[in-house]
């Protein structure tokens, strides 16, 4: 029995996230575990009071007002988390998965990803939060920290799902995408859907024989594979063939490079994620 | 390992973000309202030290800036304090400012290698009895310190102190968007102009910062009899620093439900104190009050801190002028206000619902710093009698039972609960070594030996018991002297807790 794991929150992307997890769910005969976290408090939450000056026990009397001031705020966070979850779970199962948790948890999104996807196959997460704005070039703030510090495959939902058809491997050679090929070869998820198999670069002997490899690797796990290697560059070229080709998911290696370099060069895995409008499940 | 245990690259910049930019507007404006604070205060503590005013300006700049960026407490305000400055006192009398100068950057330096060897979590040993003792100290201190400027002066001073007060308390209940000790400040500066009235000013205190702050090594002799005269004093600062520092983090994780950092604050400190030295500044710490007010005002990222440091400097620079002609009277007011919001008043209430022990150890701890206006001899203190009366209280967890045969010639001891050295007397008084007997048993299964006081008693009733004749045995010794050993070494045996507590 395989186990996914769906992070939601009130956005719009909370019914992709559980219809993409139910998909995968249905394929790999798969209990889905829903998980809502609640924020943490990192700005103030009183109103402003710019008095600056000290009562006596002003310590116990500001204490008292921060917390009674939290308590208000997390009972409400509390009350729409759990709607939030009621609501995705009765989503889950009129898309007709019967094994769904759900699970809302106070904290850092990452912390409590890393506390729990130990059991997990798939981790399906949203493109965007609701702390995001819906600026189409805008990526949530916390997808990649989660893609970063996961260790299991992480399928990232489009606005909105579309029943998946036909999926493409962007392959490039790294370790990262050769485990995307070895996991699709395996697992149940991919059963039965052709798959276009692509390398963008330059046609060298190196990048023909691993991507030959690929292939072969694929097709002995009974895919049914196109390969071929498109020239250009890798976010315009995976961009153009999901368009041109109907393709409805990209699977791919995440974040080769460090959090700096991506942060001043930029990362072409966002940049994927950012250009791609179909799902796209990560590796790294 | 001082940075927090997050994977770097993954979490470090995000981290950064939340901690720098989380709460750039509320940060910005509680580090206006502190900064506006910090200055009549490091005035204060200046003139406690008996330096130059600029002096406690420059170093609670610097300490402010450098914790921002170096402490392992967002949110947390540092700059000059009177629990550091009361331990300067004869330092500077004595040997003059440079000497002050070479004791803070010391004084950084211990406290570095203090936080590297995690010297911070030693803090679990100061009670809560402790830590209500050494606010108390600090509050009585700080209004202590108020005293030269309150007695023998002119009645004017009085009205003026006690309009100063008023308008501190009143004046918030008006409007909350100002904050009322720079109201105060100004109205009783514009009073004192208008009128002309003769009181003291902060001018007449000594030298305001005119420049930014330069760099200048200590101008004192590098030699052995210097860092004897200086050592002593930068110890007591280093952990007066410390314990305040890291007294006020856990005020502050508790007031905003957060976590810190601990020996990254005490490196902080340290960094931050080896700096201020060479810019001109005195030593100093984390304080109560401030970040009290910082948090009231919705600061809680690291920019309030830096902003407070940042605005501090440019006001002082800026407005040097204007703060000379501030007088004593707004300052001692402003100081009576921190004294009063610092002083934990339930603890006088609970005086009479506590224990005796707990409040014997807050009253202790209050009195020895009173006495010798150290903090850190006050909590020496606290600590020695909370340990003191927590073994007497152990102590009492203890019995002995015993049976005598039927035939009347052999008895059996049952020695039950905690023996070491607090207990060890009455393990010893429990026997009656008058009985003949043949036979004596003495069955420790249930008690636990904790050290070597307990073994040395058991010996000595062996030992008697066989000089009247008897012959003695040992039941259960094995099961009872495993707490000997210094590390239980439970995390290696899951079971261990549960043979500690069942035999």
């Amino acid at each position: 029995m395989t186990k996914l794991i769906a992070l939601i929150d009130g956005s719009i992307y909370s019914e992709s996230v559980c219809d993409h997890a139910a998909w995968a769910a249905a394929r790999c005969d798969a209990s889905v575990e829903l998980i809502h976290v609640l924020g943490r408090r990192d700005t103030s939450s009183a109103p402003v009071n710019l008095s600056g000056n000290l009562d006596a026990n002003a310590r116990d009397t500001l204490l008292e007002e921060l917390a009674s001031l939290d308590e208000s705020k997390a009972k409400l966070a509390m009350r729409r988390g759990r709607l939030i979850l009621d609501e995705a779970h009765a989503r889950l199962v009129t898309d007709g998965i019967e094994a769904v948790e759900t699970k809302l948890r106070h904290g850092e999104i990452v912390e409590t990803l890393q506390e729990f996807e130990a059991e997990a196959d798939l981790i399906v997460i949203g493109k965007r939060g609701e702390a995001a704005d819906f600026d189409k070039l805008h990526l949530g703030s916390n997808l990649e920290r989660v893609v970063r510090s996961s260790h299991k495959p992480v399928l990232v939902a489009a606005r909105a799902f579309r029943a998946v058809n036909r999926f493409l491997i962007a392959f490039d050679g790294g370790s990262s995408a050769k485990m995307a090929v070895e996991h699709v070869a395996r697992s149940k998820l991919f059963a039965g859907l052709p798959c276009r198999l692509l390398t963008v670069g330059n046609d060298t002997p190196e990048a023909r024989s691993k991507l030959d490899e690929a292939a072969a690797l694929l097709g002995s796990g009974g895919r049914d594979v196109t390969a071929d290697i498109v020239p250009g560059h890798a976010d315009a070229a995976i961009a153009e063939a999901v368009t041109s080709d109907a393709i409805d998911m990209v699977v791919m290696g995440a974040y080769g490079h460090s959090r700096i370099r991506s942060l001043i060069i930029g990362s072409t895995t966002t940049e994927m994620i950012r250009s791609c409008l179909v799902p796209v499940m990560l590796f790294r | 390992m001082l940075l927090p245990e997050f994977p770097l690259n993954t979490d470090l910049l995000y981290r950064l973000r939340i901690e720098w930019l989380g709460n750039i507007r509320g940060d910005v404006l509680a580090g206006l309202v502190v900064a506006l604070a910090l200055i009549p205060e490091a005035v204060a503590f200046s003139i406690i030290a008996g330096v130059d005013p600029k002096v406690g300006l420059y170093a609670s700049f610097s300490i402010a800036v450098i914790t921002a960026i170096a402490g392992g407490r967002p949110g947390m305000i540092s700059a000059a304090t009177a629990a550091t400055a009361v331990l300067m006192v004869t330092l500077v009398a004595d040997h003059g400012l440079q000497y002050l100068l070479a004791a803070t950057v010391l004084a950084g330096v211990l406290q570095v290698v203090a936080g590297a060897l995690r010297l911070g979590h030693l803090m679990r040993f100061v009670s809560r009895s402790v830590l209500t003792g050494f606010v108390n100290a600090l509050a009585i201190l700080i209004f202590l310190a108020q005293l030269p400027e309150l007695i023998g002066v002119p009645w004017l001073t009085y009205v003026m102190v006690a309009a100063g007060l008023a308008i501190i308390y009143l004046f918030p209940h008006l409007t909350k968007a100002v904050p009322s000790p720079l109201v105060c400040i100004v109205a009783l500066t514009a009073v004192t102009l208008a009128f002309d009235l003769d009181l003291r000013t902060v001018g007449d205190m000594g030298d305001l910062p005119s420049t930014l702050p330069i760099f200048l090594l200590p101008d004192i002799p590098l030699t052995l009899d210097t860092l004897l005269i200086v050592l002593p004093y930068s110890a007591a600062i280093a952990v007066v620093g410390l314990l305040e520092s890291l007294m006020t983090a856990s005020i502050v994780d508790e007031l905003t439900d957060t976590t810190s950092n601990k020996d990254r604050e005490c490196v902080g400190q340290g960094i931050a104190n080896c700096a201020t030295g060479f810019i001109g500044g005195m030593a100093g710490c984390a304080m109560i009050g401030q970040s009290v007010i910082n948090v009231k005002s919705g600061g809680r990222g690291r920019l309030s801190t830096l902003c407070a440091g940042i605005f501090l400097l440019i006001l002082c620079v800026v407005l040097g002028d204007w703060v000379s002609q501030v007088p004593m009277a707004a300052l001692v007011a402003i100081m009576i206000m921190v004294s009063v919001g610092t002083f934990s008043w339930d603890s006088i209430r609970n005086l009479r619902v506590h224990p005796r022990s707990s409040s014997l150890v807050m009253l202790a701890t209050v009195v020895t710093v009173v006495a010798t206006h150290n903090l850190a001899i006050g909590v020496g203190v606290g600590v020695l009698l909370s340990g003191l009366f927590f073994s007497w209280k152990i102590a009492q967890i203890f019995r002995v039972t015993s049976t005598l045969s039927e035939d009347n010639t052999a008895r059996t001891y049952l020695v039950e609960g905690q023996v070491f050295f607090a207990s060890a007397d009455a393990f010893l008084a429990s026997f009656d070594f008058r009985e003949a007997l043949e036979k004596i048993v003495i069955d420790v299964s249930r008690a636990h030996i904790w050290d070597i006081s307990s073994v040395a008693s058991l010996d000595t009733v062996v030992l008697k018991f066989r000089r009247e004749g008897a012959e003695v045995e040992i039941i259960g010794l094995n099961a009872a002297s495993e707490t000997i050993v210094d590390n239980l070494a439970v995390h290696d045996k899951p079971d261990a807790i549960d043979r500690l507590i069942g035999h």
